[in-house]
């Protein structure tokens, strides 16, 4: 799933100050997973800026909406007969969402609610980390079904590096080497040779190094 | 400030805090009739938003009553609960209405003495920082009650 953290309170607050009227919108989907932006999180938002303005006694109201997904332009439809009541639209989701939104609404300010992270899994109740970067071109087939660019702070192909400490990434102690992971996992499947097996450098340009992406589908599209 | 009579919202476990609310009533203890106890079946059961929610419609301070530690019902729903009100006493201070309007309190059902005495702290606890400042804010503003 995507990923994300509610940005601070104190810059919300902020950048809803300027606004008497806020859509406060939701997303069924990833953030609400990652407890970022479900309705729960749009309630909860909702109920602390609203207490704020009433503290300040500054007018102020708010409209929450939760859409099943932010990111496909039919469920945005859906803010139509609504957009007009608020002076800004206050997202929840993604950066994806909150692009959606704003390319719908040409004149309506739409401000971001969290800040969207990474690609992630949940590690257990109340964790996520991230395991894809999205690179474009998988290597999880030769690297033991570890991921050595979103996993090993150097993105190595060909590591561990000499900051590798029992299991231990030197970035933060916290971190698990990658490269510790994939040959603990090329030794479970009994294919440690895998690892002899150098990795030519890669192509970035599957990923970010070759622009913004597209994907087209020419069956669908 | 003398005539400031706190409204207190108490979520309260049914096994422990809910029973030793009775016991108080059994034992003739009194406590302030300010606090207003929402049964729960479970603290684990008090979300982050019936909290807000409370103090948003015009509470002035929200406690919640839980089992004591390592003796929950449902084994781990006071530790969940002790967890969300610390989220939610750091999110008042951050919007400004000040977090210490929320505890948790453990107790066990045969406690009868200290829930009356808990609910009493409390309450003067919230009447020495005066009504809630969202409440006060609103009634600045010219509204009658707080929002739906």
């Amino acid at each position: 799933m995507i990923t994300a953290e509610r940005k601070p309170i104190e810059d919300l607050i902020q950048s809803v100050s300027p606004y008497r009227r806020i859509l406060l919108v939701g997303c069924n989907e990833c953030v609400t997973v990652c407890s970022a932006g479900g309705r729960k999180e749009v309630a909860l938002l909702s109920s602390a800026l609203q207490m704020h303005f009433m503290k300040e006694a500054k007018p102020f109201e708010i409209k929450e909406i939760t859409l099943e997904r932010q990111c496909d332009p039919e469920y945005i439809e859906e803010l139509v007969p609504i957009i007009d009541q608020a002076d800004a639209v206050l997202s929840m989701a993604c950066g994806c969402g909150v692009q959606e939104i704003a390319r719908r609404f040409k004149e309506k300010p739409v401000l971001p609610a969290v800040n969207t992270t990474f690609m992630g899994a949940s590690e257990r109740q109340g964790v996520w980390a991230e395991r894809c970067a999205g690179c474009g071109d998988c290597v999880l087939g030769v690297t033991g079904g570890v991921c050595p660019i979103a996993r090993c702070s150097k993105q190595l192909l060909n590591g561990p590096c000499g900051g590798s400490t029992r299991g231990k990434c030197e970035v933060d102690p916290d971190i698990d080497c990658a490269w510790q992971l994939i040959w603990d996992r090329l030794k479970a499947l009994g294919m440690t040779e895998r690892y002899e097996e150098n990795i030519p450098a890669k192509d970035w340009r599957t990923g970010r190094g070759g622009g913004p992406r597209k994907i087209v589908r020419e069956d669908l599209a | 400030m003398e005539s400031f009579q706190p409204v207190i919202v108490a979520f309260c476990c049914h096994y422990c805090a809910y029973t030793a609310a009775d016991m108080a009533g059994s034992k003739r203890l009194h406590y302030p009739a300010n606090v207003k106890i929402i049964r729960v079946p479970c603290t684990g059961k008090v979300s982050a938003l019936h909290i807000m929610e409370a103090l948003r419609k015009g509470a002035d301070g929200v406690y919640v009553a839980g089992c004591l530690d390592g003796d929950c019902h449902f084994r781990s729903g006071n530790t969940c609960a002790t967890k969300r009100v610390a989220y939610v006493k750091k999110l008042l201070d951050e919007i400004g209405i000040g977090g210490e309007r929320v505890e948790m309190f453990a107790m066990s059902a045969g406690m009868g003495e200290v829930f009356a005495r808990t609910a009493t702290d409390f309450t003067e606890k919230i009447r020495d920082l005066g009504p809630n400042p969202a409440r006060v804010g609103l009634d600045k503003l010219g509204c009658v009650g707080a929002g739906a």
